[in-house]
């Protein structure tokens, strides 16, 4: 068992320090021809510190925490959003169906830095809502609308003999759904889902552009009082890389996990 | 327990029409069936047997007409009281045999998870499937499964129970072991609606056969009769196609 989350994350880690080692030596070639002179050194400064005999989080580490927070919020408002969306657009209700179908359309269809300046010079203030929480509203209507197509897609795909079973058992829609159909769903979805959360945190580095001291604001923080842009932007897309690889390989081993008894191969 | 049969109304279609767009898929469909009887439907394919079974528990909505339950035109009111079995089963496949049989139970009938598995683990016996609790559908055979679809159906304490062609998507060997658990169910005494091909299954059973063609009930009469001597020159030519092969 442990073995199927340990695999995928050992050779992804086999196949990222080979590929740097190549990237390390064009780039280091380049460097000196610039006369750049390398500072690797000062890196962990911008981790961590030791003071009065105990060891503190810096600034980069500071930024993961906030990414992390950002993130987290706005994947379980993005779950929220996607599933109530996509139960609308199956509905029966006409106005539901169009306010789901407008909502998707109008997010996928808009750059998404327009959308979280619209939301932060706009709909923010006049719904007063602060710079974080603005944050987490603009991420999880950007990859909720995402999200409602991969339910839809997973809510279409389920037989509606298994509808019609659990009518016929006089089980109530609620239980209908959170009991026969939603489990389905997760497992048939849970690939295309994975993409979201990964992109979802990627996505979370632009609200930076907020002024949110996210881990992309720290390092541009750093990099305007260093000068060593080199190092830190490196630092900061290994973090980034750090993360959305051990959620991969997380998703991989529930994916395993997930109805490996049910599933017909 | 074998209930005596009774002068109560299970069921009565009284002037129902059902249109699929400008398909007309049931025709003034008259018919009534008593607590404990047991009425097998049979027809060509496209003869609106499926259509007028989905009628009964609320599954297809019907255009005109009315169908009531033991006198009550809710269909929606009826909670499992009417126990349907299909032609795909139609298990619950990420839940295992047991708790496929336990969900209604405990989500409609608010019962107790020990009570639920009680009498869970009373259907399973009575299918003879009760080793098998611990599985999942996809590691069951089609008979088994099928088994199981009834079984989950009875834990609802059903009045009537409805059956949609449930042996047809079986492979031959396993029909039979389904036809016993139908057959002993009749026997106790269960009100049946059976869309089936499985004409011995008729003819030990059946108080009455129900004959279908293009939307309209042909004729009605206990299978002995009209398996030998059909009055309709339709049921003439349908059971000669079925029967002589």
């Amino acid at each position: 068992m442990i073995l199927h989350i340990v695999k995928p994350v050992l050779s992804a880690v086999l196949q990222i320090t080979i590929l740097l080692l190549g990237i390390i030596w064009l780039l280091d070639s380049g460097a000196q021809a610039m006369g750049y002179s390398w500072q690797w050194q000062r890196i962990p400064d911008y981790l961590f510190f030791y003071e009065d005999g105990q060891w503190w989080p810096a600034e980069l580490i500071n930024g993961l925490v906030v990414t992390l927070k950002i993130s987290a919020l706005s994947l379980i408002a993005t779950l929220l959003i996607g599933l109530i969306t996509a139960l609308l657009r199956v509905s029966n209700s006409i106005v539901g169906r169009i306010l789901a179908r407008c909502y998707v359309e109008l997010i996928r269809n808009t750059p998404l830095l327009v959308q979280i300046y619209l939301l932060y010079f706009v709909f923010g203030p006049v719904i007063g809502l602060d710079r974080f929480s603005t944050a987490i509203l603009a991420l999880a209507l950007f990859q909720g609308a995402y999200t409602a197509e991969i339910f839809r897609a997973g809510l279409n795909s389920i037989d509606v003999g298994q509808f019609e079973a659990a009518k016929s058992l006089g089980l109530p829609a609620y239980y209908t759904y959170k009991d026969v159909i939603l489990p389905q769903v997760l497992q048939r979805t849970l690939p295309p889902l994975t993409n979201e959360v990964v992109s979802l945190i990627k996505n979370s580095s632009i609200v930076s552009v907020m002024a949110i001291f996210d881990l992309t604001t720290e390092g541009r923080n750093i990099v305007s009082e260093t000068a060593m842009p080199f190092e830190i932007w490196f630092t900061v897309a290994a973090i980034y890389l750090l993360l959305t690889l051990s959620l991969s390989a997380l998703a991989a081993g529930l994916e395993h996990k997930l109805g490996a008894q049910w599933r017909k191969e | 327990m074998v209930l005596k049969k009774t002068k109560v109304k299970a069921l009565e279609f009284h002037n129902v029409d059902k249109w699929f767009g400008e398909f007309q898929a049931l025709k003034q469909i008259n018919l009534s069936v008593q607590e404990g009887e047991i009425v097998v439907v049979c027809g060509p394919s496209g003869s609106g047997k499926s259509t007028l079974i989905r009628c009964i528990n609320g599954l297809e909505p019907y255009t005109s007409g009315q169908v009531s339950v033991f006198d009550n035109p809710d269909l929606n009111q009826q909670k499992g009281k009417v126990g349907m079995v299909f032609q795909h089963f139609y298990l619950f496949p990420h839940l295992t045999v047991l708790e496929n049989l336990m969900l209604a139970p405990l989500r409609t009938l608010k019962l107790s998870k020990q009570e639920a598995l009680e009498r869970a683990m009373h259907f399973l016996t009575r299918v003879k499937i009760a080793d098998q609790a611990d599985k999942y559908p996809v590691q069951l055979s089609g008979g088994q499964q099928q088994r199981v679809a009834i079984a989950r159906s009875l834990c609802m304490m059903p009045r009537i129970m409805l059956f949609d062609e449930p042996t047809s998507a079986l492979d031959p060997e396993m029909i039979n072991e389904v036809l016993d658990v139908m057959v002993e169910l009749a026997q106790e005494g269960m009100t049946m609606v059976c869309v089936t091909h499985e004409m011995g299954f008729a003819k030990k059973v059946a108080d009455r056969v129900v004959f279908m063609d293009e939307g309209e009930i042909i004729e009605i009469a206990p299978p002995e009769i009209l398996f030998s001597s059909p009055h309709q020159e339709r049921t003439k030519t349908f059971l000669n196609q079925i029967l002589t092969h």
